[in-house]
């Protein structure tokens, strides 16, 4: 893989990837760019290449997680990197071991790059301080989970084929969502209109503030929207004040086959997974025609494997 | 028999209505009239361009013994506040085991004597460890010599047990401190909710969640008919309520700590765990309010809320390290830099008044005065002083402070308890 094979020349001088606040549009549009060839290499007979051989890759999940741990572990397989895996109950945190004395160990041994998934906002930059390894943001709280909005944002570029002017509606749990700040954040670097949706506990107006719209009427947003990303509502985390329950939060922001109808007919309808099918999202929606959802699961891993090279060619 | 005369300062003694230059003469650990000046061996000390003030009083302030001596000792806090220039400290009940109890009391006196440069005077817990469920042996804890009571750390939540607790401290004649933060209202926050905590994502701390204590204890304080003093004052609508309540004749009061009137929320954007304290940094607006605050007397004492962790403990992850900042070392430099000198609010003469007079009028101390016979302690301030804060120059036995590298105009100079110098510059 050279970078020569790019549209944009660029000079990348990050080690870490932490969120999307930080990022310029030139850096994220030169990720997506930089996917773009790492997609091809998925439809390969041989879905491998050279890139990150002799690396060593550490997954490692403080907060639990299959989808993006998978994903991630799948993109450094490709880039020939030798990953291992680390979950919460398997490290010495469950010891009582500190996040920095845990991860200063990991680099003890050599780690190249390390991936963190953790439940505490600000986790990943903490070690991104206190490491020469590269440090990449899987999901710190309800802080950014910045591969998930380039994932969003790549398979937008891809399905509308830009992303400025375009008018994408985010509905759900924004208040406790890292990938609702990552969208927000990446796509107005972008050019694009966001509108946040859900109840107004879970959206609050200091989200203005951020340069998006905020609304609790969904049949008055859904017409005029280009995308729509619906976000999992994790019932299972929130404290009870915050929604009256389940079937409340479907009658009033549910994308139901009712609601779609208010589409416009090429509207992407994303989710960044796992779906609560008759929650937030009705099946026949989820499995439609305009949605994308498992263009962005395969997107997710070109992305991946993008910001792995990109990262793991800079930590020392 | 030995005297000390201080020369040429500029003695400030709010109490006494005082500011001239003037010699301030010490005999044998109480401040005396030049006339008592007969025969004794006289130290003399050049106060030429500085201030000569009460010894300072820091009504709040965590001494980590018993518990947790890693973190600070009475020892080494002690030494801090004289290097603040401090010369009575009043620390929090919030210790392993709690000053719940007159044993534990006796015990932090009797190290205090034992250890301590300067006065270090207890307060005691309103409920049995702290717990916000049963009252503490509030009567017991005035006989073993606390100043007053609070649960600071904690807030009791129960107004029931708390206004039970407010017609206890009256009868034994023991002024009530609060920390004022409504555990329902405030959840699992870790910073003031606003625009930053959003960006972050970080749990926020509203500033309703004080605000709803302060009135809580502006309703007390008015039925009980007995003063109610609330820490840390950190939200503009605090400052509004409690201006209202005094207007009204409430025995209500409210406390500024230096990181509230020097910081704001915006601190808080790479995660640095020194911008951490309960309550937390809040927005400009609540900042101004503050100030006005001061600046207007509905806010009448300052105090540090010296709160040391070690550098272990706050080297984690921001919603799990603890809360809290040391103080005593920086404090009396920032108040003097951002109140005198910055923003203009006050004068150096209302600034020693919060510092003595006014912590002394509430808890009832023999301090805060230069009147003849009062005990001799002394701090000289130098206002115009420029120096940097150096945190690995701290007396303390922690670090957690934001100031480090900070430059700042005024501080004090020498600090002297019952006529003996225990720090200078």
């Amino acid at each position: 893989m050279r970078s020569g094979c790019l549209k944009n020349e660029m000079n990348w001088n990050r080690k870490d990837l932490l969120g999307l606040r930080e990022l310029s549009a030139d850096e994220i549009n030169f990720i997506l760019e930089t996917a773009d060839a790492f997609k091809q290499v998925g439809t390969r007979e041989i879905k491998k290449v050279p890139a990150l051989r002799g690396k060593t890759l550490v997954n490692f999940f403080v907060e639990p997680s299959t989808r993006t741990r998978t994903s991630f572990e799948l993109a450094a397989f490709r880039l020939s990197a030798d990953v291992i895996n680390i979950s919460a109950t398997t490290s010495s945190l469950t010891k009582g071991e500190t996040l920095k004395d845990t991860a200063r160990n990991l680099e003890a041994l050599h780690a190249d790059i390390l991936v963190l998934r953790h439940s505490s906002a600000g986790a990943a930059q903490f070690l991104a301080q206190r490491l020469k390894s590269s440090v990449i943001n899987a999901g710190d709280g309800a802080h950014e989970h910045p591969t998930q909005g380039l994932l969003d944002m790549y398979t937008i570029r891809e399905k509308r084929g830009r992303i400025d002017n375009l008018h994408v509606v985010i509905v759900g749990d924004i208040l406790f969502s890292r990938v609702a700040r990552s969208n927000i954040f990446g796509l107005t670097k972008l050019g694009a209109r966001v509108t946040l949706v859900g109840p107004s506990t879970l959206v609050p107006r200091e989200f203005e503030k951020l340069g998006v719209t905020v609304s609790n009427q969904i049949d008055k947003v859904l017409p005029d929207a280009d995308v729509v990303n619906l976000l999992r509502i994790q019932h299972e985390r929130q404290r009870k004040e915050y929604f009256p329950g389940i079937s409340e939060y479907t009658t009033l922001f549910g994308l139901t086959k009712e609601r779609a109808k208010l589409l416009k007919p090429n509207c992407l309808v994303m989710h960044p997974g796992p779906i609560n099918r008759g929650v937030e999202i009705d099946s026949e929606v989820a499995d439609g025609l305009q949605s994308v959802i498992l263009d962005q699961v395969t997107n997710g891993l070109a992305v991946r494997m993008a910001v792995l090279y990109l990262c793991g060619g800079i930590a020392a | 028999m030995s005297a000390i005369i201080i020369r040429n300062g500029r003695v400030i003694d709010p109490a006494n209505k005082r500011d001239e230059v003037v010699d301030l003469t010490i005999v044998d650990e109480r401040i005396a009239d030049q006339s008592a000046i007969k025969n004794q061996k006289t130290e003399t000390i050049d106060a030429k361009g500085l201030i000569v003030a009460p010894g300072l009083i820091d009504m709040h302030v965590h001494l980590r013994e018993p518990g947790f001596g890693h973190k600070e000792t009475i020892a080494s806090g002690a030494h801090a506040a004289a290097a603040g220039g401090f010369t009575t400290i009043v620390c929090m009940p919030n210790t392993l085991p709690a000053a719940d109890n007159p044993a534990t009391i006796a015990w932090i006196k009797d190290r205090a004597n034992r250890t301590a440069s300067v006065n270090v005077l207890p307060t005691g817990a309103i409920s049995k460890n702290i717990a916000g469920e049963e009252l503490a042996p509030i009567g017991s804890l005035g006989q073993a010599g606390v100043v007053a009571i609070t649960d600071d750390g904690h807030c009791v939540q129960n107004h029931e047990l708390m206004r039970r607790a407010v017609e206890y401290a009256r009868m034994v004649g023991l002024p009530v401190l609060d920390h004022c933060q409504d555990y329902n209202l405030v959840g699992n926050g870790v910073v003031n909710e606003g625009y930053w905590s959003t960006l972050l994502g970080l749990p926020g701390w509203p500033a309703a969640g004080e605000e709803a204590i302060v009135m809580r204890n502006i309703l007390l304080a008015e039925l009980c008919d007995h003063h109610i003093h609330c820490q840390h004052i950190s939200a503009a609508g605090s400052v509004r309520l409690i201006r209202e309540a005094q207007a009204r004749g409430v025995k209500i009061s409210g406390e500024v700590c230096p990181h509230h009137i020097a910081l704001t929320d915006e601190a808080i954007q790479n995660f640095d765990t020194n911008y951490k304290m309960n309550p937390p940094l809040r927005s400009k607006a609540d900042v101004d309010a503050i100030l006005e605050g001061i600046a207007d007397g509905t806010l009448s004492i300052l105090c540090s809320d010296h709160a040391p962790h070690a550098g272990f403990e706050k080297e984690v992850e921001f919603d799990q390290a603890p809360f809290g900042i040391v103080g005593l070392e920086t404090a009396l430099g920032i108040f003097i830099d951002q109140l005198v000198h910055k923003h203009h609010k006050i004068d150096i003469v209302r600034l020693i008044k919060m510092y003595t007079l006014e912590p002394a009028k509430l808890l009832k101390l023999d301090a805060g005065t230069l009147s003849v016979g009062a005990p001799a302690d002394v701090t000289l301030i130098a206002s115009d002083l420029e120096w940097t804060v150096r945190t690995d120059q701290f007396q303390s036995l922690s670090r957690n402070s934001p100031f480090d590298g900070w430059k700042l105009k005024g501080r004090a100079v020498r600090t002297i308890v019952n006529g003996k110098t225990v720090w200078s510059l």
